[in-house]
Parts: C-alpha cells; structure tokens; sequence
C-alpha cells in the first residue's frame, strides 16, 4: 500500500513518520545518513557536507527538500474575507499569481505562527505555515463561506535556492522564469503536468520554490540535477538552510518565537510589534484576530523587542543570556550563527524593553567547549539595523544567469 | 441632539426594558425595536385558546429585583400582585400530599427529623442565596487584570463568603460547585420531600439531581428570596404585567418601544457599531447598541461572527444554550379536582417530583436526545387568582413540563403530541378526570420556544447557569461585563451576570455599564 492509501484509510498511525515525495533520491543522496523528524516526515539534516550545501546556496544553487511544509488550500466565496480575519496584513494586496508573508494572531494580538499566502488564481488561495494550523484554521472559517483542505501530502515541493537557480530552471524547460519577480508565481508546463514555480524562499538569495503533483516528483528531481549538474547543484539539508536563513533575517517559529496557542506562561508568547514584524499589521483593516489587544499595545507599548545582533568574536551566541553594561539579564538570544557569507558573528535575540536600540551597550554569555572542557566568554553586541545578507541579485529582474 | 447619540436597545425583554428605562431616566435617547407584536420577550401573557391566557414562557415571579421594582415604580405603572407567597404541594399517588411553606412542612407524614432539618437547610440556603443576590447588581469582576475596581469587585465577593462565618463558609465552598442529590441525602430521609427539594435545583436547567451545578442553580433560584421577595409570586394579569409595567416605566423616562419591528443586523462602520437595519430595511442609527436577545443571536447572528475574533467566536459558540424544560399550556371547562387535596390547595404550586430517583431517571432519557418517558411537572393554575385569565367557571393550568431536550429527535409534531400525552397522564394519575376537562391544549418544547421567543436553544436562561458560566464568566470570559468587543455594543439579557429569571438586573446593570463608558470616553 502506497502512503497516500495508508492515510486515505486512516491507517497513518500504522507509521509514526513518512517519507516524502522525493525520500528516493534524498536518501540515496544522503550519505552521512543524518535525518530527523520535521512534522512526521523524514528530512534530511545534511547531505554530504553542511559547509559545502551551504556554499552551493551562496555559490550555485541548492535544492531543498520542502514537502513536509504545512499547507493547505483555502477556496471558497469568501476565501480573501476568511484571510484578512485570520491574518495582520491586507490580503486583497496580495493579487492573483502573487504570494505574500504574512503572521496570524491569537485573540491577544500574540503570534500563533508565520507563513506565507500564495494566491494561486483568482480567489484560490495555498497558506503555508511553519506550525500544523488546521485546527485554528477551521475554528477561524466559523461564519465564513469557505473551504481549507490541508493539502501537504499532496503537492510535492522543493525549494530551489542560490544564484544559478534561474539558469538551472530554464534548463528543465521553464522558459521566461528569468522574468518572475520576487513573490511572483508562474506555470510550466512539466512531464506532462504543470509545475509551478514561485520566486520565493528561506535564504534571502535569489531562489525559487516549486510545486508539482507527487506523481511527477522524482521527474522534477531527475531533471533539475541532470541538467542542473553544470551549474554546481547540490541538495542541502536544513542545517546549511539554518544558517542562510538566519544570514537573511527570517524568523522561524518554535526557535525564535514560541507559537501563542501552544504557549503556556503568559510572557512566552510574542506580539508582532514584539518580533520587529509591526509592517505586517494593517489597522486599516477594521477586523483581524489579535486587532483590539494590538491597538492598546501601540498605546500602552511593548514589553519586548526582537533584534539581530553582531557579536564580537567568532564563537556562535546559541542560547546565550544578554546582559547590559550592569550585568542585568535583559534577554536571550533565540539563534545563532557564523555568517560565512557576511564575516560575521550573527544572533537573533528577544530583549526586554527598553533594551535592542541601536548603540545600546549589550553583551552576550557564550559557552563553548573543547576538548569536553567548558569556556566562557562575555562578547559586545551590536544592534545591526539591516539583514547580514540582502543582495541585489535577490530582487534583479529579470533574474541573471551566473 | 443628532442619530449618533441614540441608544438602540434590540428586544423587549423584561432586561432591555429596564435597561431601556435606566437609560431614558439618565435622560438618553432610547429606542427599544421589538420583533414580537407585544413586549415582554419571555415574560409575557398571551392567549393560547380563544378566551384562555396564560403566561407563555415564564410563569411563577420569584427574582424579581425588589430594588428595581422600587426605583422604576412598578407599582404606580400598573404591577399587581394576584398572589404572592405560594406554598409547594408535593402530590403524591398515595394522597399523602407535602405541603411546604418556606423552611416548614404544613401538612403530610415527613419523619420528625427531616422537619427539623427542613428548617436548618431552607434558613442555611437563604443565607447562602444572600451571597448570590448580593452579587445581583454589581458588574462582575475582570479577572486578571484590571485597575482598582476590578480588584474591589472581587475582594467584595470574597468578603461576601467570609462574612458567613467560618462554619457556613465551609459548607458554602464545599457545596456550591457540587450536586443537589448528594446534599439532600446527607440531610433528609423522605423521599417525597427530597424530590420536591431537589426539583427546585433542577427545574430549566440541563442538569438531573445528580448533576453537579444543581446546588449553584437553587441558589440563584432561592437568591430571589434571599433579596426579599416573598417566594413564587403571581401578577395579576400573568407574567406579561411585568414587562407592561416595565415598559411603561421606560416610556414614561422618555423611551421610545416599537413592536412588530424585527431587527435583521447590526450594522458597523469599522470596529464600531452604527446602528441597525430592520427586516423591512428601514436603518436605525445609533451610536451605542444594547442586545437583548441572547449572546449567540447577537454575535453569531445580528451581528456575525466575521466582526470577531477567532477565540471569541469559538467561545460564545460554545456558550451551553439548550434548553431542557417544555412549557404546557391547558384550557379547562373547570377547575379539576386532586384526589385528596383540599380546594384551597389546588391554587398552590402543585409539583410531581415524587422522589429524586424519579427525577434523574427523567433526566436519564433527555440525556439520550428523548423526552422523559416519566415526566416532572411544575403546576400552576393561576386562573384561580386571577379571573381576567379565562371565561367565568372555567381555568387555566400552566406547567413546566420536565425534561423535554433542546435535541432534533425529540422536536417535532410526534415528539410533542407524545410528551403532552405523558404529561397528561401524570396529571390525570392526581387529578382523575382532568383529561376529559381539556377544551385545548399548547405544549412548547424547547424547540418551539426558540421560534416563539427568539432564545437560542429555547433555554429560559439564555444558557445553562453553571459556575463555568456564572459571573465573571458569564457569558464567556472576555465579555462578562456586558460591554462586547466591538465598539458601542452591549448585552443586557439573561445570557449576561446574573442571568436568567424575571429579575430585570442585567438590564440594570447593562445600562450603568453604558453610562460608565460614555464617561470614560
């Protein structure tokens, strides 16, 4: 019985954790034979070589494995009425062929999780997110003349992401993808089906993410790395991901925040205006969840401000606790990377008001072992206003070759 | 004065009418749309059969806030007494019938102990009630949160339940969350009067004897007492002349009430209330709307669940509605005649509630979706004390009927010609002959009386009074003190603290929660 029969039957308990559209190529790719368990699916740590995946995105192209992403497709007449309630932003900019980042609240204006909403045609909507939402989803559609099917086991996806990316799509046939703009989806025709691509993805390079039916998966992967192979494709794992989307600036949810419905202490949880996402919330619009509590948070202010920081040295701040200048505990870093790409000491960090404004004096306590023997270092921190990796070739369009 | 300032009050309840007249006193322009051709809502008297009234839905008065009785002048718009101070008459098949008074046993073989007993428990209840009515007509307070008044609302509250004294705050805490039947077997050995007892606790609610909340629901029952009403009352006129003397009350503050005007929804201008549109389409501005109708009709219906947010939405959907108590309605050729009960009893509360095992194996049924095979019965015959209600000689008998589930198995034509048969039966086994003596007949199940009424799930409460929804959680939390979370909207039924009975504080309290608003602004 193939999975899709399994869970068709209800059978999926049978089998705590599936393999994805593509596990038979990636676990013969795989071979340092690391994996874990994203959502119930197999995925793949690592490769090969974390440092050479991550090089490939930075310096070719990387393909990533982004079936057990969470998605669902949202139809009905009123699809767009059902989004702008549930999410911050105006879902009526986000036009048809568009997609469109996006965080949804709880009642208390606390982020649930973030996610992106592709506008597939007109009044077709894919909502993707980090965390399983069809629960609040289905609660949310109460009133609304809508449809949400949580899809994830039956679109395939990859994420195709680095500067040869555009070169390699046009490879497989997709011709004029050079032209997509950022956030835009195309069609192509593909192995007999349609493959759509969009120019999206984790890295903050130029990078697109496609989608096909499951059947011709293994076709897409076949073509992408045969004719791909020239223009130095490798597959990544998410810890070559990890570190360019934290070069990029992208939060993720469970890391660098922990999603409101699942949060249990009342100060876990955080605002958008409190993860430096406020661009998202649209007051304009005159009902969303979270809309009343956000208000009285603009007036009454914030208790917390999420920064990116550059930190002096070279030893990774993970987990580490930011003091100030009096060795007050005033946050913690919630990620942390070497950038290879920006030289630098990178770290995401939520910091108690007021601390996190630029040229505050804040240092982070790292602890690092070798040899089993433990050392500590205090290390400055520097609020950095901007993402440690935004190229231009990022938004250049049409999308060059390399 | 222009539109915005208006007040629109949706439904003539007994709440939004005191509301209304709270609000027209404070000298605001209140306009009260009513969709029904009369006010009143579910206190009101209305003829079944030609000739034959009777009151519709509610039928005893018992909670009615002395207060406002008092500040709106009842009296002088027209609230009379039939009867006041009804005793209870257990019948019982033997003929060996309880005659209750207060904490007394008048008549009936009860074992000397329970009479002592009797009188301990009704005076420990009252007392108990006292901390309930106490509450009546303060805001409830917000928890978590809130300034200095909030923390004042909820230390008042505790210092309610200290000033019992140490004994009875024990025993207060200790059965306020729990069940009748246990409580009653602890203290009393005649079934008769257990189930009596314990019909009390049980009666409109979606609870059997054993169900815990059942004591909290005779206290909010007894609390009417515990504020100073003379237990189960009658108007003259039914229970309509309350809501007549609470309208005329509002109009002479200044408020206008228009019948027969179904509000269709409210509408908004962004996060604010604007006004109302009728069925006929006629658009009503205004700048604060207070509900009447029950917290689902409102938010869910009139207004729509797209307005809100997720949670809350999630929460008022699961606010517990369904109704469990039929209403019968009996045209008489003449007064009928109760095996061993003398003449002067049969205008008493007549209960049939012969024990408490009667009662739960009632309730056993409606669990499952079916009406009671066995039937309660709460009795009145208020045509005896009040001849406007039927034709000379002949009478009227109202009942709540025991239990009838808000549930599509038993609604419908056969499932109610089935329970009016039942309960006519269990009438008839007291009273022989009072078959013969139906000239016409109205049984309303819950279904019926949320067509009729407009109350989701046909609950007299506008939801089941338990302590998760009692208070500070009434109806949900987040809106417990009737202002909802769209601007300018309001709630001011039973489905609001204290909730249900014909007490008229929600609407009380609803209006000052207009008015403190306004002067917060």
């Amino acid at each position: 019985m193939n999975v899709k029969e399994e869970m068709g039957r209800k059978e999926h308990y049978r089998r705590s954790v599936w393999p994805t559209a593509f596990h038979a190529r990636t676990s013969e790719l795989n071979i340092l034979n690391e994996w874990h368990r994203w959502k119930d699916y197999t995925t793949a740590d690592a490769y090969f070589d974390e440092q050479l995946e991550y090089a490939a995105i930075r310096n070719a192209c990387a393909v990533f494995d982004l079936c057990p992403m969470t998605k669902h497709l949202i139809t009905g007449p009123d699809a767009l009425a059902f989004l702008n309630r549930l999410v911050t932003r105006d879902v009526a900019k986000i036009k048809p062929g568009k997609v469109g980042y996006t965080i949804w609240c709880d009642d208390n204006g606390q982020v649930i999780d973030d996610g992106t909403i592709f506008h597939l045609r007109g009044g077709v909507y894919r909502l993707c997110s980090q965390e399983r939402q069809l629960d609040w989803l289905t609660r949310s559609a109460f009133g609304f003349d809508v449809t949400i099917v949580e899809d994830t086991h039956d679109v395939a996806a990859l994420a195709l992401q680095g500067p040869t990316s555009c070169a390699v799509l046009k490879a497989i046939g997709c011709a004029g993808a050079e032209n997509l703009k950022p956030f835009d989806i195309g069609y192509f025709p593909f192995d007999g089906a349609e493959l759509m691509v969009s120019r999206t993805g984790f890295t903050g390079d130029l990078g697109y993410e496609l989608w096909i039916d499951p059947a011709h998966a293994l076709a897409l992967w076949d073509a992408l790395f045969d004719k791909g192979k020239v223009h130095g494709i490798r597959p990544m794992g998410t810890h070559a991901l990890e570190v360019a989307r934290i070069e990029a600036g992208f939060i993720q949810a469970q890391v660098d925040f922990h999603p409101a419905d699942q949060a249990i202490m009342l100060d876990r949880s955080r605002s958008p205006f409190e993860l430096d996402l406020g661009r998202l919330v649209d007051f304009s619009k005159p009902c969303f969840n979270g809309r009343r509590a956000l208000l009285e948070e603009k007036k009454r202010g914030s208790r917390y401000r999420f920064v990116r920081l550059d930190v002096e040295g070279n030893k990774p701040a993970r987990s580490a606790y930011v003091y100030d200048k009096d060795k007050n505990v005033v946050g913690t870093v919630t990620s942390a990377e070497w950038s290879p790409s920006a030289k630098k000491n990178i770290a995401f960090a939520s910091l108690q008001m007021p601390w996190g404004r630029p040229g505050d004096e804040l240092w982070a306590e790292i602890y690092y072992q070798r040899e089993l023997k433990w050392y500590k270092v205090m290390a400055r921190c520097h609020v950095a206003e901007q993402p440690f990796w935004d190229p231009p070739r990022k938004r250049t369009t049409p999308a060059a070759d390399f | 004065m222009t539109d915005r300032d208006r007040i629109v009050i949706v439904g003539a309840g007994h709440n939004g009418l005191a509301c209304a007249a709270y609000l027209a006193r404070a000298g605001r322009e209140v306009v009260v749309l009513e969709a029904a051709p009369q006010v009143g809502g579910a206190a009101v008297t209305r003829e079944f059969a030609k000739g034959f009234r009777v009151s519709g839905c509610s039928h005893l008065s018992y909670l009615l806030d002395p207060g406002i009785a008092r500040e709106l002048k009842l009296a002088s718009h027209g609230l009379k007494w039939a009867r006041t101070g009804l005793k209870t008459v257990a019948l019982a098949q033997a003929g060996d019938h309880l005659v209750l008074r207060g904490g007394k046993v008048e008549s009936g073989t009860v074992p000397e102990a329970d009479r002592k007993a009797l009188a301990e428990y009704h005076a420990r209840m009252l007392r108990f009630a006292r901390v309930v009515a106490r509450q009546h007509n303060r805001k409830p307070p917000r928890l978590g949160g809130g300034g200095r008044s909030e923390m004042l609302g909820a230390a008042l509250l505790g210092f309610d339940i200290r000033r019992l004294g140490r004994e009875d705050m024990r025993e207060f805490l200790r059965i306020a969350g729990i069940n009748i039947y246990d409580v009653l077997e602890e203290q009393f050995d005649s079934p008769a009067l257990k189930g009596a007892l314990a019909l009390d606790a049980v009666l409109g609610t979606n609870l059997g004897p054993r169900s815990n909340n059942s004591v909290l629901s005779l206290l909010h029952r007894l609390s009417g007492e515990a504020a100073g009403n003379d237990g189960l009352s009658i108007p003259e006129g039914g229970m309509g002349a309350i809501s007549e003397a609470l309208a005329a009350a509002a109009r002479a503050a200044g408020a206008t009430i228009r019948t027969s005007s179904p509000v269709r929804r409210i509408t908004l201008e962004g996060d604010r209330v604007s006004g109302v549109e009728l069925e006929g389409g006629e658009k009503v501005a205004a700048q604060t709307v207070v509900s009447n109708a029950d917290p689902a009709r409102t938010l869910l219906g009139l207004l729509g669940a797209r307005h809100l947010e997720t949670g809350f939405v999630h929460r008022i959907r699961h606010f517990r509605t369904k109704g469990m108590a039929a209403k019968l309605h009996l045209a008489l050729e003449a007064l009928p005649s109760f095996a061993r009960l003398s003449a002067e009893l049969v205008g008493e509360r007549l209960v049939i509630a012969p024990d408490m095992t009667y009662l739960e194996h009632a309730f056993d049924a409606a669990k499952y979706g079916q009406c009671s095979p066995e039937p309660a019965l709460e009795v009145t015959i208020p045509s005896l004390h009040d001849k406007s209600l039927a034709p000379a000689g002949k009478h009227v008998l109202s009942a709540v009927v025991l239990y009838a589930p808000f549930d599509p198995r038993a609604s419908g034509d056969e499932a109610r010609s089935e329970l009016l048969d039942r309960a006519l039966a269990a009438l008839d086994r007291h009273a022989p002959g009072l078959r013969r003596q139906v000239t016409a007949s109205e049984l309303l199940l819950p279904a019926d009386l949320e067509r009729e009424f407009r109350i989701s799930g046909g609950h007299w409460h506008h939801g089941e009074l338990a302590l998760d929804q009692f208070m500070m959680l009434r109806p949900v939390p987040g809106a417990a003190q009737y202002a909802m979370p769209v601007g300018g909207l309001f709630l001011c039924g039973a489905g609001c603290h204290p909730g249900g009975g014909v007490m008229g504080s929600a609407g009380r309290n609803a209006a000052n929660a207009v008015l403190a608003m306004e002067r917060a602004a």
